[in-house]
């Protein structure tokens, strides 16, 4: 990047803010129609950036390719067209459940135009998790790789809705029952495809999140989540025209697709995407060789960067980066003081989740960091933290309550797929409650202090206590059990479970391994327990519920609380 | 190939290739890099390995890098067997 760049400040920003100047930058309206596939490639090439890179997309061997938008544009035409011709239809689920490549990029896109609901998920998730996620959505196709297809087939007999499995590579692969070859290179090119009419509240994305109880949720995104992706991607993200972004989450999560295809391409930015498992050298070696100039990381990742060292990073150009962000979990301190050491800049956390779609706290460029800090408010975003008790806002600065935000940003989910009660239950005094734990000081910035919830956030994705202790319950020792977060250095948290045995049993490391591989090949490595503690008992009510929280204050070295209403042991 | 790379690379094919990945690996294979096993599963195959060599890891040592190939696996158990090796004689030759 040649000229440095100047920022307009906090104050300046949230000055007559309003959403409808995204509305009129990208020609949308609350009323009007809005189709994301739409917006992030043909309007792209209308705005003159046809022959512009989209896409430059490497795998671990170093085998690349690229997609201008105007490839971008036909061969998410030609992906509609071809899920049309399967004979899927407006507002059915197709999921896709595949490692980074460019099919599942363009595949986002493809679901979009032909009216679809995209429901992409996790590729490292076993058969359990997919299988949960798919049944409650009641998905019509899912859209996968060879390597991945053994997980589809094994639950597919229990999946009626499923009506096609879509294999992108399958070459040779001998296809059985529902499963078709799509080879997305060899279909004729559709120059034109008649995009769905879709308008603001035309369903668009379901991502799955976890919560205490129950089984993961759908959260149902609408199309004019749009305005807000493409907004905080240009203001917080920082994008200009000629910058390179890379922003390294998989899009099974929502900000793989939020800012790793929506934002970003809502702005006609060039995204290189590395399809490769974590390695310092190969990391910093993909930013040197791509001249990456805007980089979306996570702590866990930027954790392990620090772990390598300084030196590592000087041994690698990387004077192309100008702008660095991170989000998933907390970005402590000593990462931002680092990253000023390695990269020259500081990394600026940003804080959102699944249900709001967009960042909605955050370090802005130009502003200044407070190294800890989650930031400020996105203008826009009515943001505060609340008595617990009362749900009350908080009225002095330092006080620790939960964060809550006033609802009716554009990219708020619309509700919970199948689970109105479920919405319902995330709103107090008209706040949508995110379930984390924070402070505001004198100066408006916020200061993450925890979940309010269990919840286990590890590695900067959430895990939900239950879906694992349903998976420890199928194991023919396990005869209870209680999933909870621990402290870890690298990922803020992993998994603990405290287990007891069936009768004829005993725990030991053996055992404990082949608990920790169950739940990995039924769930996803993310749920897997990394410790397990063998136990008599479990603490419980009287009424004989598992009382998680005294378990994960042990683990944390904080007071246990109220223990009055615990079964005597 | 040496037993302990064979004992390493049928492990990662048995517990970490999902059934019917028909993807061939060798002793040179990118694992965390090429995504057959991630920096979670990674705890697994680490628990794998100090049970059945009676060695213990430490987690400053079980980086991604050390666990990306058999290879680079075997020589990580090997450095581990060796320096357990010695304090156990040293142990042994105490009081």
């Amino acid at each position: 990047m040649s000229a440095t760049l100047t920022h307009p400040t906090y104050e300046e920003l949230c000055a007559n803010f309003d959403w409808a100047t995204a509305e009129r930058e990208l020609g949308v309206s609350k009323t009007g129609r809005v189709n994301i596939g739409w917006h992030c490639s043909d309007r792209i090439c209308r705005l003159g950036k046809a022959s512009k890179r989209a896409l430059v997309w490497e795998d671990f061997h170093g085998n690349g390719r690229t997609y201008t938008f105007d490839d971008l544009r036909v061969l998410t035409n030609t992906f509609a067209d071809y899920l049309c011709g399967l004979g899927l239809g407006p507002g059915e689920r197709v999921c896709l459940f595949m490692d980074r490549i460019p099919e599942l990029y363009i595949g986002f896109l493809g679901i979009l135009k032909m009216g679809g609901i995209a429901q992409p998920l996790f590729s490292a998730f076993g058969e359990d998790s997919l299988w949960t996620r798919l049944a409650d959505a009641k998905t019509s196709a899912i859209v996968t790789q060879r390597k991945h297809v053994g997980k589809v087939r094994r639950i597919r007999e229990r999946l009626p809705e499923l009506r096609h499995i879509v294999v992108v590579d399958a070459d040779e692969f001998i296809l059985q029952e529902r499963e078709v070859a799509l080879a997305l290179d060899r279909l004729p090119r559709v120059e034109r495809f008649e995009v769905f009419p879709s308008t603001a509240e035309t369903a668009s994305v379901l991502h799955y999140t976890s919560g205490t109880t129950g089984q993961p949720k759908g959260a149902q995104h609408v199309h004019y989540s749009l305005v807000s992706q493409y907004l905080t991607a240009k203001w917080v993200l920082d994008l200009q025209d000629d910058d390179v972004y890379w922003c390294n989450a998989d899009p099974g999560w929502v900000t793989g697709t939020s800012y790793g295809i929506i934002g970003p391409w809502a702005n006609g930015t060039t995204q290189a995407v590395l399809d490769s498992g974590f390695s310092t050298e190969r990391w910093y070696a993909f930013i040197a060789k791509h001249r990456v100039t805007v980089w979306y990381s996570a702590p866990t990742a930027i954790r392990l960067l620090m772990r390598d060292g300084t030196g590592v990073a000087r041994k690698h150009d990387l004077s192309s980066l100008r702008h660095l962000c991170s989000v998933g979990e907390p970005l402590n301190a000593e990462a931002v003081i680092w990253s000023r050491e390695a990269f020259g800049l500081p990394f600026h956390d940003t804080f959102w989740q699944t249900e709001t779609g967009c960042i909605v706290i955050t370090n802005f460029p130009g502003m200044a960091i407070k190294p800890g800090s989650m930031g400020k408010p996105f203008p826009g975003i009515t943001a505060t933290v609340l008595d617990p008790r009362t749900h009350a806002p908080c009225t002095s600065p330092g006080t620790v309550g939960l964060i809550a935000l006033r609802p009716g940003w554009p990219s708020m989910i619309r509700g919970y797929w199948n689970n109105p009660a479920g919405y319902a239950s995330k709103f107090a005094n008209g706040w949508y409650l995110c379930g984390d734990r924070a402070s505001i000081d004198p100066d408006g910035y916020y200061w993450f202090v925890g979940r309010d919830d269990d919840v286990i956030n590890t590695g900067g994705h959430l895990v939900g206590p239950f879906e694992i202790e349903s998976a420890l319950l199928e194991h023919p020792a396990v005869a209870e059990s209680a999933a909870v977060a621990t402290p870890d250095p690298v990922n803020m948290e992993v998994v603990k479970a405290f287990v007891t045995l069936k009768p004829g049993f005993a725990g030991g490391p053996d055992l404990e391994l082949e608990i920790m591989n169950y739940v990995r090949k039924k769930l996803s490595p993310l749920a897997m327990p990394q410790q397990i503690e063998f136990v008599s008992t479990l603490p419980k009510t009287r009424s004989g519920k598992i009382v998680r929280r005294i378990l994960r204050a042990k683990e944390f070295g904080e007071p246990v609380g109220d223990t009055s209403t615990l079964m005597d042991e | 190939m040496d037993e302990l790379k064979k004992v390493i690379l049928d492990y990662v094919a048995k517990e970490y290739l999902e059934e019917g990945d028909d993807r061939q690996i060798g002793e040179d294979t990118p694992l965390i890099t090429g995504g057959i096993v991630d920096s979670f599963s990674m705890v697994s195959l680490k628990r794998f390995l100090e049970r059945r060599y009676s060695i213990q890891i430490p987690d400053a040592e079980a980086t991604p890098q050390a666990f990306d190939t058999v290879t680079s696996i075997a020589e990580l158990v090997k450095k581990f067997r060796k320096t357990e090796g010695r304090s156990h004689g040293v142990q042994h030759q105490g009081p």
